[in-house]
């Protein structure tokens, strides 16, 4: 078994007009720079896309936006896009937004077999407009649906040859997840290893979830807000 | 000691030792540095890391290790890394001792709009809504006015709700406000001012606690 593909142009060639596709993701951490890179390249029209961020002007899945690509968009938080105001308003872009903990759990439950689960969360605001309720034990809560994909892009660390993928720090954050919730999850990493090579009591996403993987050819990681020690105000107590 | 300081530096003396705490993005992230020394706490950023350590130093930023306002963090030993979904098991399930979040309102029944402004940009609400809904204590950390001078503790919120009958507790520079089934009490009050004023520069009835005190920082 060798699911490697030899570029993230190769890795995304098929991938359709019109397709739902998930990335993984927070802000710009743990993005598949490279899959999005490829996407834009092919400036494919239509997309559905799932993510809790949609990146920056300029960067990440602001290029795909920048680029008229994306026609809707299921997120929890899209204050870094100026653009994005100026879609929705024009309906050039349609925004689902949803409670960050909610979209992980709708993303899990797409990957694990079940359609819908009942949460506490957004009771009473407008994320209830229109959703059956249910009182257990005594509470009220939300029935939420799950969400799939035709496509997920995540990006890992470290993979192996047969789709085995662990994550660095806090740049695991939804890719783990998303991995298991599409028909053709692709992973981008920044270093391929044979397999063995990773401990196997230490892989995040088991290869099964996972149909290619590539090695992204260069990383800018950007870091959003830099706020460092130096310019912390008051000093620590 | 301007106000916001000394919000984080109350807040930070009700963090007790063995907590798991959630700190939201702004002004509540402040309280990390005002910690009593030889307090075991922990904590937890939602985008998938438990045992944030304070920001580093400009060299040492690691744009994979950041917190949930985007700014880069460190590690302290014993920390964890997990997925989104994980995350938000650990808020919505209750394991969160204390949530800290900022506001744009609050009022009466402990309702919360901290997300969205109508007419104006829609950022979305992140992991706001599954905290206020899952943490054991929620205390909402605000400066007591707009700078407008408006009032941001209503007897009801006209935003859109984050969530409904969910703060606890209300920490402005003015004074400690608790959300009780009978309204809100002011129960301690920032030096040099009266509960009077503070009635005053509030929107909401504030019944004044019978053991009111000064409010101490650290």
């Amino acid at each position: 078994m060798n699911k490697v593909v030899a570029s993230a142009d190769a890795a995304v060639a098929d991938i359709a007009a019109g397709a739902t596709i998930m990335l993984g993701g927070f802000g710009l951490c743990g993005i598949p720079e490279n899959l999005i890179a490829a996407l834009v390249r092919r400036r494919i029209t239509g997309l559905h896309t799932i993510s809790n961020n949609m990146g920056v002007d300029g960067f990440g899945m602001g290029l795909m936006l920048e680029a008229g690509m994306i026609a809707s968009h299921i997120g929890s938080y899209v204050g870094e896009n100026r653009r994005l105001e100026q879609m929705v308003l024009k309906g050039e872009l349609k925004l689902t937004l949803v409670p960050q903990g909610t979209l992980a759990e709708r993303v899990r439950a797409g990957g694990a077999g079940i359609p819908a689960f009942y949460v506490p969360t957004g009771l009473g605001t407008i994320v209830a407009e229109g959703k059956e309720t249910r009182e257990i034990a005594g509470r009220t809560y939300l029935l939420e649906t799950a969400l799939h994909a035709d496509v997920a892009l995540v990006k890992a660390w470290k993979g192996d040859r047969l789709g085995n993928l662990i994550y660095r720090k806090t740049s695991r954050n939804f890719n783990p997840v998303m991995a298991t919730a599409a028909k053709m999850t692709i992973a981008e990493v920044e270093e391929l290893v044979e397999p063995g090579q990773l401990d196997p009591d230490e892989i995040v996403t088991p290869g099964i979830y996972v149909k290619r993987i590539l090695v992204g050819e260069s990383y800018r990681k950007p870091i959003e807000s830099r706020f460092i020690k130096e310019q912390m105000a008051g000093g620590a107590a | 000691m301007n106000g916001k300081e000394r919000i984080a530096r109350r807040i930070a003396r009700e963090v007790k030792d063995g907590f798991y705490v959630n700190l939201g993005i702004g002004l509540p992230t402040m309280i990390a540095s005002y910690l009593p020394a030889g307090l075991d706490v922990v904590f937890q950023s939602e985008n998938g890391m438990l045992g944030v350590g304070p920001p580093p130093g400009e060299a040492e930023a690691d744009p994979d290790l950041i917190n949930a306002g985007k700014q880069p963090v460190t590690e302290l030993p014993g920390c964890s890394y997990f997925g989104s979904d994980e995350s938000f098991a650990m808020i919505r399930g209750g394991h969160m001792d204390m949530s800290v979040l900022g506001a744009m309102q609050v009022d009466e029944g402990g309702n919360l709009a901290n997300w969205m402004i109508p007419g104006k940009m829609v950022k979305g609400m992140g992991g706001a809504m599954d905290l206020v809904a899952g943490a054991r204590r929620v205390i909402v950390a605000m400066e007591h006015q707009t700078k407008e001078g408006e009032s941001r503790i209503l007897k009801r919120c006209t935003l859109p709700l984050t969530g409904t009958n969910v703060v606890h507790d209300i920490v402005t520079e003015l004074g400690w406000i608790k959300v009780t089934p009978e309204g809100l009490v002011l129960s301690e009050i920032a030096e040099g001012i009266s509960p009077a004023e503070v009635q005053a520069r509030t929107e909401a009835t504030l019944a004044i606690s019978s053991n009111l005190v000064t409010m101490g920082a650290i």
